[in-house]
């Protein structure tokens, strides 16, 4: 394997940069316009070099998402003091706060 | 110096009262400020004086009582400031600590600072930290590897008697190959990830890294076990890793995978290991080259899998219940969450995320059969010699390149030790890993404990120390 990426074909997909925008807003990424558009051509490149996997034949295969062997792992549904933060401790990070609460922006807007 | 000493030769040396827990504390911090302005591997050192009152007032319960310890900035660890490299979280102060943590103080052993890697590890050189990049002890003007270039760089520099890392795609392989240190890559599960800062969760591992193999035996041993805080933590038993470090391995079957000798291998590297091999075979163990043809499939499968995950595990960094704003993420880790979120998003997700978790399933049987037939893997850990600063940086594919060899282990779940073996000519360390089965670690200190009995160059100190 050589440590390059391959060149650029008409059948691999790139991105655009209202791609990347896009994805900057589902991710919840504010970029300026520099980074949007670094990003156009870096995550281009990534993707391009992943796609190289589409060469590998998996038809048939089942899929792994993780690899303990374990299923199902259950607990009781109890309180475990040991566990639990004080209200202050729960707060203690937070930049805004308010009688006790996280303010938080509004999500929904007026009409 | 004490800190060149084994935990083994220190933790007698406690209980005989020939030295003091303080002692060591007193050399630890001497040492940092002797050689941390230019090393920068500390990003928050605890208070001397609180951590002397500590070193005074420890009961020794276990070979670690007593002993000065780093770890990654990435383990919350409750009233000490935990970044994970990131201004994201400049001042958090955790409110809980990691599971690991809590075993070690239980243990007695004594934390004095939270160390420099690239920002929630992602990266292999340490220069993705907004704390400034970490400096190769043996070349300043070289990179200490990453993403736990710190706490390697910490080790090599006798800051400390051992440290604690992460490993996701190579974490704690890659620094401890790039500095002249030994360092565990566990089994999946097999060390609790509750309170370690995510990064990509179903390959993200918990391991020790220290001078000496059998140093990190004495430190997993402690740390290693089921959690009921992480459902995914294994309840295997844990062996007695320091009984097995001293067992035989005359007769093991080390398995030499070609793919990983070929073009992309620097030529100091692949003659190193040609010499560790031979080493293998004199202390009676039996090298057979066999093929691992996946190989040149695991970068892409990685580069799917942990930043798809890690876009989801980011995501709860919006600077409301703990940290700042999402804006102070770094380039490269923006590119991670912009690849993995395209990686899941609605038409890309079959082709992508779904294809790399199938060949994930391929490189689990194709390893699975081989490590039916060999004890470990013998191979290198990183295809380049420690990079001069902005060699991997901004490049997107010499960054991921970097990994070609530590990922596949990560992807099936698998347990590796890296160790050293060797310089390049120009005095810079290098490293080879051995790869086991699942829950092997015990098998793999035997055999690096072996190896590094019978040559010094985890003896080797960077030439900084000696003047």
């Amino acid at each position: 394997m050589k440590g390059k990426a391959p060149k650029s074909t008409k059948t691999t997909p790139v991105l655009t940069k209202k791609d990347i925008d896009h994805l900057a807003r589902l991710a919840s990424l504010p970029l300026t316009a520099k980074q949007s558009d670094e990003l156009t051509e870096q995550v281009g490149v990534t993707v391009h070099y992943v796609s190289q996997l589409q060469a590998l034949p998996t038809e048939g295969v089942t899929e792994t998402s993780q690899v303990t062997g374990l299923e199902n792992v259950f607990r009781e549904d109890e309180i475990d003091p040991a566990r639990m933060l004080t209200q202050a401790e729960a707060l203690s990070n937070a930049k805004r706060t308010y009688n006790g609460f996280f303010i938080v922006d509004r999500v929904l807007e007026e009409k | 110096m004490l800190l060149d000493l084994s935990i083994q030769t220190l933790a007698q040396k406690l209980r005989g009262k020939e030295i003091s827990s303080a002692d060591l504390i007193r050399e630890s911090y001497a040492q940092i400020d002797r050689f941390d302005k230019k090393v920068n591997s500390v990003i928050t050192l605890v208070d001397q004086e609180e951590v002397i009152e500590k070193a005074k007032n420890v009961r020794f319960t276990s070979p670690l009582s007593g002993i000065p310890f780093v770890m990654k900035d990435a383990y919350l660890t409750k009233g000490v400031r935990t970044t994970a490299a990131s201004k994201i979280l400049d001042d958090f102060i955790p409110p809980y600590s990691a599971t690991v943590y809590r075993r070690l103080e239980e243990a007695g052993a004594i934390l004095i600072g939270k160390l420099n890697m690239d920002a929630w590890g992602h990266g292999a050189s340490t220069e993705n930290t907004d704390y400034d990049p970490t400096k190769n002890p043996w070349d300043m003007t070289r990179s200490a590897g990453g993403s736990g270039g710190g706490p390697a760089a910490a080790i090599a520099s006798r800051f400390c008697s051992f440290g604690i890392g992460e490993d996701t795609g190579g974490s704690i392989r890659n620094p401890a190959a790039w500095n002249n240190i030994s360092a565990m890559k566990v089994t999946y599960g097999r060390v609790s990830r509750y309170g370690a800062i995510a990064y990509a969760s179903s390959l993200d591992t918990m391991g020790p890294t220290a001078k000496l193999v059998e140093d990190c035996a004495y430190v997993l041993e402690v740390i290693a076990g089921h959690d009921p805080y992480d459902a995914t933590s294994s309840s295997h038993p844990v062996s007695s890793y320091v009984k097995e470090l001293r067992q035989s391995i005359r007769g093991k079957r080390l398995a030499f995978p070609t793919e990983f000798y070929g073009d992309a291998l620097d030529g100091e590297i692949k003659e190193a290991i040609a010499k560790a091999r031979e080493e293998f075979v004199s202390l009676g163990a039996i090298v057979e080259e066999v093929s691992l043809p996946l190989l040149e499939h695991g970068v892409s499968v990685y580069y799917i899998l942990a930043p798809s995950e890690t876009s989801s595990n980011l995501s709860r960094y919006d600077g409301i219940r703990y940290g700042n704003g999402r804006d102070l993420f770094t380039r490269e880790t923006k590119r991670r969450i912009m690849t993995g979120t395209y990686a899941l998003s609605s038409g890309y997700y079959d082709a992508y995320y779904k294809k790399a978790q199938k060949a994930r399933s391929l490189f689990i049987d194709q390893y699975a059969k081989l490590l039916s037939r060999y004890d470990a893997l013998l191979a290198p850990v990183t295809p380049i010699m420690p990079p001069k600063f902005g060699q991997l940086l901004d490049d997107p594919v010499k960054n991921m390149m970097a990994d070609l060899y530590t990922v596949p282990v990560n992807i099936i779940g698998l347990p590796s030790l890296a160790l050293p073996c060797g310089f390049g000519k120009d005095g810079l360390p290098i490293g080879m890993q051995l790869v086991g089965r699942m829950f092997s670690e015990g098998e793999l200190f035997a055999l690096g404990h072996a190896y590094q009995e019978s040559t010094d160059w985890h003896r080797k100190q960077p030439v900084m120390l000696e003047r």
